[in-house]
């Protein structure tokens, strides 16, 4: 479990990109933080590990302050995921995935046999391993990106847009992966994006955000759908446009569910 | 080519001497260069300073330097030391602006990935920055050895040995061939140089001939380090700068 009371942030410029923020996220769920460009997203997911250090307020992991602990060993025990991979392009595609297990003092033979066991995770296929990250696509290269983060065995995988800039179908495709592997593995992953129908697949909680970091609306993808407890939510979530108003018509006795233009999209099981 | 033939011994020797005085100081520069360069490229205020510092030495002319160095560090006249401590100077002069931009041109993204990965601020630098600076780094050492290996010859002005004497006793006795040797041997010398710097880039840096990223900031460094210094030279005309995506720098 992961807690922020009344955390803030602001920058030397004076900017606060996160304003007194008080958030619980549960461990061995995924947690995702949605909102527009420059809701403090990514603040908020950096300061999980230090890379952003906090103003004021309380981060705890599992009951314990993150400031007690040396933040160097604190990153090395949180998987990190970011755009763009930021995979390390002068080693390759393996050395990537072992660069956390081998700093953390485990042996290289052993991490590379542990690393070639991800790859399959996360479906890729071993013969990449000796391969530099430019020698991929993106997608693979996000892909190289969710083992390198898996690597270390972390409890809490901190995930910033990972799949921001791929294309469509190799979007679909990595997020089925993620819903897999956090199936198998369970772990507490705090998950960012700006887009509501990545936010509703992927999130057991789902974290609205608006601007300075403060919370709009928080809730499972279902209570969010159900109930948006403002215009905010109700316009980022596309409610008001009947984005997500469907409705039921009768056809050949069957239930057909229609969107808003009346365009079926699938049949209701009774 | 008499004449040639008949000092094949004297041009090997001095060849020798000239690569003992080229070596240290292209080594030493680097090494000068690593942590000064790093803090112009760490603290914006220290930037402009250390980088207009390092240039205006490389303006200093050789010749006087070389006279001068001798009082400045308390060494006899005809001393090799002068000749390498002022060689130094001027790989250092050249080298710091390389390092720094090399530095700067490591991708933000990748470093705070080290960083979140759990690198310390030491390990980050040794095993993530400076291995991806390498590819703009050798550039800007082979600018440095060249500029090296010719002004070498300047020391047998003030009597260090080196290839500079064939200019000097081939003027003064007129013999063309004595000349035309001792210029062939320099430019030997800089190209075998280069060579071993290339050829130690392609074993030490071997993604960076995968990703183009790193070859586009090698090229644009090696146009700065032509043009910045040494009277901004047209580095423009070079085909490969002129390349189209740089269009709009
Ligand atoms: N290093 C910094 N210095 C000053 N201001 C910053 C810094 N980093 C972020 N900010 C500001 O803090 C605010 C929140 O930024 P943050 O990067 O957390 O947003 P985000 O929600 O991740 O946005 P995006 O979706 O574009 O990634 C923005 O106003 C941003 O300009
Ligand atoms: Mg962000």
């Amino acid at each position: 479990m992961i807690e922020f009371r009344t955390v803030t942030k602001k920058f030397p410029d004076g900017t606060v990109a996160v304003d007194e923020l008080s958030l619980v996220i549960p461990a061995r769920q995924t947690t995702v933080l949605v909102g527009s460009s420059g809701s403090g997203k990514t603040t908020i997911l950096r300061m999980i590990n230090r890379m952003v250090e906090k103003t004021s307020g309380d981060i705890e992991i599992d009951g314990e302050d993150i400031y007690a602990l040396n933040p160097v060993k604190l990153r090395r025990s949180i998987g990190y995921v970011m755009q763009n991979s930021g995979l390390l392009p002068h080693r390759k595609v393996i050395d990537n995935v072992t660069t956390v297990p081998v700093l953390n003092g485990v042996k290289k033979a052993q991490a590379r046999e542990a690393a070639l066991t991800l790859l399959d995770t996360v479906g890729l296929d071993r013969s990449l391993a000796e391969r530099y990250p430019s020698q991929l696509s993106g997608g693979q290269q996000q892909r190289v990106g969710v083992a390198r983060g898996l690597a270390a065995d972390p409890n809490i995988l901190l995930m910033d847009e990972p799949f921001g800039a791929v294309d469509p179908i190799v979007r679909s495709e990595l997020q089925q992966e993620l819903i897999r592997i956090q199936r198998d593995l369970g772990k507490t992953i705090v998950f960012v994006t700006h887009d509501i129908d990545e936010a509703f697949l992927l999130g057991d909680q789902v974290v609205l955000l608006e601007k300075g970091g403060r919370i709009a609306q928080q809730g499972t993808p279902a209570e969010i759908l159900s109930r948006p407890t403002s215009d905010f939510v109700a316009t980022f979530i596309g409610a008001d446009r009947g984005r997500r108003a469907l409705r039921v018509e009768v056809v050949n006795g069957r239930n057909v569910v229609v969107d808003e233009d009346g365009r079926p999209t699938g049949v209701l099981q009774s | 080519m008499n004449w040639v033939v008949n000092n094949l011994g004297l041009i090997w020797s001095l060849t020798l001497d000239h690569v003992a005085l080229a070596v240290p100081p292209i080594i030493l520069g680097f090494l000068i260069s690593i942590p000064i360069g790093w803090v112009a490229n760490r603290f914006h205020a220290s930037r402009g300073v250390l980088l207009t510092i390092s240039g205006l030495l490389y303006t200093v002319p050789s010749l006087p330097l070389f006279i001068a160095l001798p009082a400045i560090l308390g060494t006899g006249i005809l001393d090799p030391i002068n000749v390498v401590v002022g060689l130094t100077i001027y790989a250092v002069a050249l080298m710091v602006r390389s390092v720094a931009d090399a530095l700067a041109a490591v991708d933000a993204g990748v470093r705070q990935a080290a960083t979140a990965m759990g690198y310390s601020a030491w390990q980050r630098f040794w095993r993530v920055e400076f291995p991806l600076a390498g590819p703009v780094l050798l550039a800007g050492l082979r600018v440095v050895s060249v500029s090296t290996v010719s002004l070498v010859s300047i020391g047998s002005v003030v009597g260090v040995s080196s290839l500079g004497y064939l200019f000097l006793n081939g003027l003064q006795r007129n013999i063309i061939e004595e000349v035309a040797s001792g210029i062939v041997a320099t430019l030997v010398i800089a190209v075998v140089f280069d060579l071993l710097l290339v050829l130690a880039g392609r074993v030490l840096l071997p993604w960076a001939k995968a990703d183009p990223t790193a070859r586009r900031a090698r090229r644009k460094t090696v146009e700065t380090a032509i043009a910045g210094p040494s009277a901004g030279g047209s580095a423009v005309d070079d085909p490969a700068v002129s390349d189209p995506s740089m269009a709009g720098r």
